[in-house]
């Protein structure tokens, strides 16, 4: 197929698997300590498992699954404020699939669907708000979630709501960004990164400008990077090249998408509609200020929040729960406790455990192989 | 012993409104109308013609057909009823089919009950009814009894069917999927996932037009042929809902052996890649109705593959991956990028009724 077949060649990967392996072999790790390399965005984390790459990496690098899942960092509380607002009888509640399954403290989206509440699986904040103009006696909410990259999705539908004079279509914002995030990530005393992987539908956005601090201010090199296997593949070698040279940078490997100015139609939709909250709770990593959107003032009546008295009521993660120690890296995902015992992608306890692009759905999924190999190499080596 | 001259000679009744409604499930004359127009003018056969409350087969018949009786049953509910390549009549009649013709069984009868929602249209019936006497006639089963059930308006979605149905075993013919071992081949008779992009595409919802037509087809005839030229088949088993992957999941957890595939070898459709890699599905667990998966051993491998090549729902048949010892219960696969990982059973249903 064409336009991707060529990002998933074999025998190009097999040409960088080399040369990643001499250029690793060539850094020189303080105590033989792995090249920690954090790919933020869940995307990365899901073509990495699907595609079988951490296992074809030399045993010197390890891949660190951070926090760019927006499902999965979505709190317990919010999930329970969806539920409120989808269960109210004159709502349409509409979301994106992999939404519908993170528990609340009480019941997920599915759960609230199946006691009755009309929640409505859809592809694109568009066709929410489709439903609302072919249906005006209902309120259809959109549940609006996603980093910078499904921001501006969200924020043209409430401009085109508003050009049309719909009254009957609202968001609940949570949309969430990206700089803050990376930004307590680094600030974290327990962590060792080496460098990153860089969204690249977030920089298609916003560019890659917001992310020049890490470099400067933070000393870590980072590279913007695609989603096919060959883009992951070869993002890392870049990020290798750098620590090599002891450069700290910010590259781009996804130029084929990624203009370094980003898309300047969709920041000015997001500046028009968005404010930033002061903070925004995350699973796993907690209040993290300036990390959130909403609405404006100007388009409060598209917003759910408003419109709709919820709960908002903050549920602390489950105590067992060692999901924030796992989006930092500081902890594998079969390290937890509750990894494949408690947790279950049948029975997800923790939000990583429930879309795809989870670190722990993944490594259930697709992730034995490796961790297999991993153990019986301990094994050998404790022999 | 002949059954045909306990049929009554009585005039077939005929439905004269456009749309079905309460009193076509009331029992009466109206329903026998029903029944007459739709179902027993479609499926005309003399076992059924009597319409008692029991169609009465001939045991000595079919003791002469075979050692054991496959007895199976299957519900389908599927949005659209009509999609690119079938609709829900046809899928009835194969579903129950394929599901005896995989169990070693060649197909005899079957048993027919539709649930009816208020309002559908009598012409409608009359086509999904008449889809099913087809496929019926193809598959070589005849429908000898069922049952017509009306309710409310949204009490159902339109219109279910629940197929039921009987077929006989040869005595040399033994499947299971614990018989496979490692060395044995995992063949397909061809590209996997096209009902359900097919199902998917119908909907509409996905504002995505595709060429993609369902692979719904009776696979008796196919399996007949495999098993005559490759007799020590170990395991058969059409993969439906939950795809490829939840099959070789169930075989590699019966038989405690590891199954390896190779992402390379596994026959997609461009169409359905493309359509795979738009919606982020993972076309390994896309349901398919006119594809089976056969455990062979490795000594019959060429000739299985010649003998479902040779037949029209086989010719692109191919080994997409092996038995091997490994880890038991695992189902791996060898990614078209030199990786591998772990293929596991679907969590959940992303996409539901799909059949």
């Amino acid at each position: 197929m064409k336009y991707v077949d060529e990002y998933r060649d074999r025998a190009k990967a097999d040409i960088l698997v080399r040369k990643i392996e001499t250029l690793a072999a060539g850094i020189d790790r303080a105590g033989g300590r792995p090249l920690q390399i954090m790919e933020v965005c869940g995307g990365h984390t899901h073509s990495i498992f699907r595609y079988g790459i951490e296992g074809m990496l030399p045993k010197s690098i390890e891949l660190v699954h951070g926090p760019g899942c927006p499902v999965c960092v979505l709190p317990m509380g919010r999930v329970d404020d969806c539920v409120a607002i989808a269960e109210r009888p004159e709502v349409i509640f509409t979301t994106f699939g992999d939404a519908m399954r993170v528990p609340g403290s009480k019941k997920s989206l599915l759960q609230a669907k199946a006691d009755g509440a009309d929640v409505r699986m859809v592809y694109s904040p568009l066709d929410a708000l489709e439903l609302a103009r072919r249906r005006p006696q209902r309120e259809v909410v959109f549940f609006g979630i996603g980093f910078e990259t499904t921001m501006p999705s969200t924020a043209l539908t409430v401009l085109q709501a508003e050009r049309e004079g719909i009254e009957n279509f609202s968001v609940f914002c949570n949309h969430i960004t990206i700089v803050p995030t990376i930004k307590a990530i680094l600030d974290s005393p327990d962590l060792h990164l080496d460098g990153f992987l860089g969204p690249g539908h977030v920089s298609m956005v916003i560019g890659t400008a917001p992310y020049e601090f890490i470099a400067r201010f933070y000393n870590k090199p980072m590279v913007v990077s695609g989603f096919e296997p060959l883009d992951v593949l070869q993002s890392i070698w870049m990020l290798l090249r750098q620590i090599a040279d002891g450069r700290c940078e910010i590259e781009n490997q996804y130029a084929r998408v990624v203009d370094d100015a980003g898309n300047t139609a969709a920041l000015r939709a997001v500046g028009r509609v968005y404010e930033l909250r002061e903070f925004f709770e995350w699973r796993g990593l907690g209040s993290i200020d300036h990390s959130g959107v909403r609405l404006r003032p100007a388009y409060a009546r598209f917003d759910a929040e408003s419109r709709f008295a919820v709960p908002n009521v903050k549920i602390a993660d489950p105590k067992a729960c060692q999901c924030g120690e796992v989006l930092k890296g500081v902890l594998k995902p079969w390290q937890c406790k509750l990894f494949g015992a408690a947790c279950t992608p049948q029975t997800p306890l923790g939000a990583l455990m429930v879309s795809s692009e989870g670190a722990c759905a993944a490594y259930y999924q697709y992730g034995g192989v490796k961790r297999q190999r991993d153990q019986a190499a301990a094994e050998v080596g404790a022999a | 012993m002949n059954i045909a001259p306990f049929a009554r000679k009585r005039p077939r009744g005929t439905v004269h409104v456009p749309t079905v409604t309460l009193a076509h499930g009331g029992g009466g004359k109206a329903m026998k109308d029903l029944i007459d127009d739709v179902f027993v003018a479609a499926f005309d056969n003399p076992l059924l013609a009597p319409l008692d409350d029991s169609a009465r087969l001939d045991l000595a018949e079919l003791a002469g057909q075979g050692d054991r009786l496959a007895f199976t049953t299957d519900a389908f509910v599927v949005d659209p009823l009509i999609f690119p390549g079938g609709d829900i009549g046809k899928l009835a009649v194969c579903g129950t089919v394929n599901d005896l013709a995989v169990g070693g069984a060649v197909p005899r009868h079957l048993a027919c009950a539709a649930i009816v929602e208020e309002g559908v249209s009598l012409d409608l019936l009359r086509r999904i009814a008449g889809s099913m006497a087809q496929t019926a006639r193809e598959a070589g089963v005849t429908i000898v009894t069922g049952d017509t059930k009306v309710v409310n308006k949204c009490a159902c979605d339109k219109m279910f069917i629940v197929t039921t149905g009987i077929g006989t075993i040869r005595a040399d013919i033994d499947l299971g999927a614990h018989r496979a071992q490692p060395g044995d081949a995992v063949i397909v008779n061809g590209v996997l996932g096209d009902h359900g992009a097919a199902i998917l595409g119908a909907r509409g919802d996905l504002a995505l037009e595709t060429p993609i037509e369902s692979d719904c087809a009776p696979l008796h005839d196919l399996v007949a042929t495999l098993l005559a030229r490759a007799p020590g088949t170990r395991f058969l088993r059409d993969p439906t809902r939950g795809g490829i992957a939840t099959v070789l999941n169930e075989i590699a957890e019966a038989a405690q052996v590891e199954i390896e595939i190779d992402e390379a070898a596994t026959p997609l459709r461009d169409e359905v890649r493309g359509f795979c890699e738009i919606l982020g599905l993972d076309p390994l667990y896309l349901a398919n109705e006119g594809k089976i998966v056969a455990i062979v051993p490795p000594e019959q491998e060429t000739a299985a593959l010649s003998a479902m090549r040779a037949h029209a729902l086989g010719r692109g048949s191919s080994v997409i991956g092996r038995v091997i010892a490994g880890e038991p219960g695992r189902v791996t696969m060898r990614t078209v990028f030199g990786g591998r990982r772990i293929v596991d059973m679907l969590v959940g249903e992303q996409l539901p009724r799909i059949c």
